[in-house]
């Protein structure tokens, strides 16, 4: 079991293990995680968070790696999430995303580190949010995120950072009208990778005709640029435009409502953990479990749910006026 | 399947220039099967790069997988640089073409155990299960 004022001190230090295993701890136990977080204080600096994401296969790694090489290179100090998806039977995971990170390794001003998805569905775990603030404390300038592959409902990522880089390919064809779906909307840069390969040029037109019907929907034109991750081929460009996304949120207040929204949700999503909870240890404490009591005579699932929980209230009201 | 809490994380780790990542891969694949994370940095690692990667990703376990015969010398690399860093407490195992002659320097130098080729996943899963420190 680790000591959490000697986590935190060497944490401060910059002890790179430290990290990692304050990662693990939040990421493993929000409770403990909690406790860490009033010992950290208000994080130091103030990271700008970009999310990668796109098909699975589409380069996200190779060119996660890249952007982090292009933002060390001018003195920036990077963290990179890489999430992939847990296996639906066992929990377990092979998370693989740092095969293509090698030319990061050795680098000091880097920090690489895989999560697994844990069940949840959208693109991130449900522990993203909170190791996306621990890295705040971590004296970073930039952290990207790279999601799991996404198919087009995996639009969590939206939420999580401050600026969305959707990786397409050339060829996807039909794929390209089905990413519409979803994927189209949060993109604030989009990226062509693999344009060494056929029809770069064409599902760049595709997505420009694409990105132009919902016109009016965005102040901000959405860039779309060819690169080539396995040779940096379009990286400064994409610096560049992740640079000017940055100067415009900032500058029209968008960055401040996207983090607020961020915050909110959460809140939101913790609320709902803890009444859940606290529901079903209530519901299970009951004489006859709730969900098996024929007293209800219901069998329409929405309304045993309200009279459930509106017993549930009453009492809990009637319990805390006893207490008082 | 929620599975929020915690969960052993074990680096499989391909030492040296040795190309047979067969092994290996069978092995991540039945970890991640019995509910384990594992990561899995490819071919072709550095010792350096393998302590960097395990001690960023807060492994309990590193799994080295070698067939060329280099054992030897990349697995006691390996625990030096762990002693460098002060992370002992991780759990190295270590597989692969490895002669029997060669198992007793390589626990003595710090590797618990040896799995050589024709060993069942399962042996390996309980070790694991088994020997990774709780968290
Ligand atoms: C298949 C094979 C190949 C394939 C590899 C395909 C691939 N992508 O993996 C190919 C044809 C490419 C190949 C090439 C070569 N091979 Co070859 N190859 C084999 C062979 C026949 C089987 C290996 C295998 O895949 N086994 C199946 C897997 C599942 O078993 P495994 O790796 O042993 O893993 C098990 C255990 O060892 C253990 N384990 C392994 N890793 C780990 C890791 C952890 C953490 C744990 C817990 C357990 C564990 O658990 C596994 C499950 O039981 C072996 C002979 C043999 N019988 O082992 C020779 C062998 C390994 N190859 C050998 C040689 C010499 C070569 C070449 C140099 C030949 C040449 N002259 O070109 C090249 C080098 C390639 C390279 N770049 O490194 C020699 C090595 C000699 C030595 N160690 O002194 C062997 C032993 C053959 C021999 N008897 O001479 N090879
Ligand atoms: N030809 C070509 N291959 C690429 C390019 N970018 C990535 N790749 C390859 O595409 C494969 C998948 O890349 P990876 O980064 O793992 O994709 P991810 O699944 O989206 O993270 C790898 O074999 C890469 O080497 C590119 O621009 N051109
Ligand atoms: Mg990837």
């Amino acid at each position: 079991m680790l000591c959490l004022d000697n986590l935190r001190e060497r944490f401060l230090q910059g002890n790179m293990r430290a990290l990692a295993q304050s990662i693990s701890l939040v990421e493993d136990n929000p409770e403990l995680g909690a406790k860490l977080f009033s010992l950290l204080g208000q994080p130091q600096g103030n990271p700008r968070i970009i999310g990668v994401t796109g098909p699975p296969g589409a380069g996200k790694s190779t060119l996660t790696a890249k952007l982090a090489l292009a933002l060390l290179a001018r003195g920036e100090r990077v963290a990179l999430l890489l999430i992939d998806p847990s296996s639906p039977f066992s929990g377990g995971a092979i998370l693989g995303d740092r095969i293509r990170m090698h030319e990061l390794s050795g680098l000091s001003d880097v920090y690489i580190r895989s999560l697994s998805t844990r069940g949840s569905l959208g693109g991130l775990s449900a522990a993203t949010a909170r190791v996306l603030r621990l890295l705040q404390h971590g004296n970073f300038s930039t952290i990207i995120l790279e999601t799991v592959g996404t198919g087009q409902a995996e639009t969590d990522v939206v939420m999580a950072v401050d600026a969305v880089v959707v990786v397409a390919v050339p060829g996807l064809g039909d794929d390209i009208q089905a990413m519409k779906a979803g994927i189209m909307e949060i993109a604030d840069v989009f990226v062509v990778n693999k344009a060494d390969r056929d029809g770069a040029d064409r599902t760049k037109l595709q997505i420009e005709a694409m990105l132009g019907m919902q016109e009016g929907r965005r102040v901000h034109p959405i860039q779309v640029l060819p690169t080539i991750a396995t040779t940096g081929y379009g990286v400064a460009e994409l610096t560049q435009a992740l640079d000017d996304h940055f100067a415009y949120v900032e500058q029209s207040g968008e960055l401040a409502r996207r983090r607020e929204k961020r915050w909110h949700k959460e809140f939101s999503a913790y609320v709902a953990n803890i009444l859940l909870g606290d529901f079903f240890s209530w519901a299970n404490r009951q004489d006859i479990g709730i969900m098996a009591n024929a007293e209800w005579g219901e069998i329409e699932v929405y309304g045993l749910a309200k009279k459930a929980t509106a017993q549930y209230f009453t009492e809990r009201m009637k319990r805390h006026v006893e207490e008082d | 399947m929620m599975t929020e809490g915690m969960q052993i994380r074990v680096l499989v780790a391909k030492p040296g220039l040795d190309g047979h990542d067969r092994g290996a891969k069978v092995i991540a694949r039945a970890l991640r099967d019995a509910g384990m994370e594992v990561i899995y940095t490819g071919l072709r690692q550095t010792p350096e790069q393998i302590v960097e990667a395990a001690l960023q990703e807060d492994v309990d376990v590193i799994g080295l997988s070698c067939l060329s015969g280099a054992h030897n010398h990349l697995f006691a690399q390996v625990i030096e640089l762990l002693k460098k860093h002060h992370a002992e407490d991780i759990l190295v195992v270590g597989g692969g073409v490895i002669p029997e002659e060669d198992i007793p320097l390589l626990k003595a130098q710090g590797v618990k155990e040896i799995f050589t080729p024709g060993t069942g996943t399962l042996a390996v899963v309980e070790y694991i299960k088994k020997h990774a420190l709780p968290r």
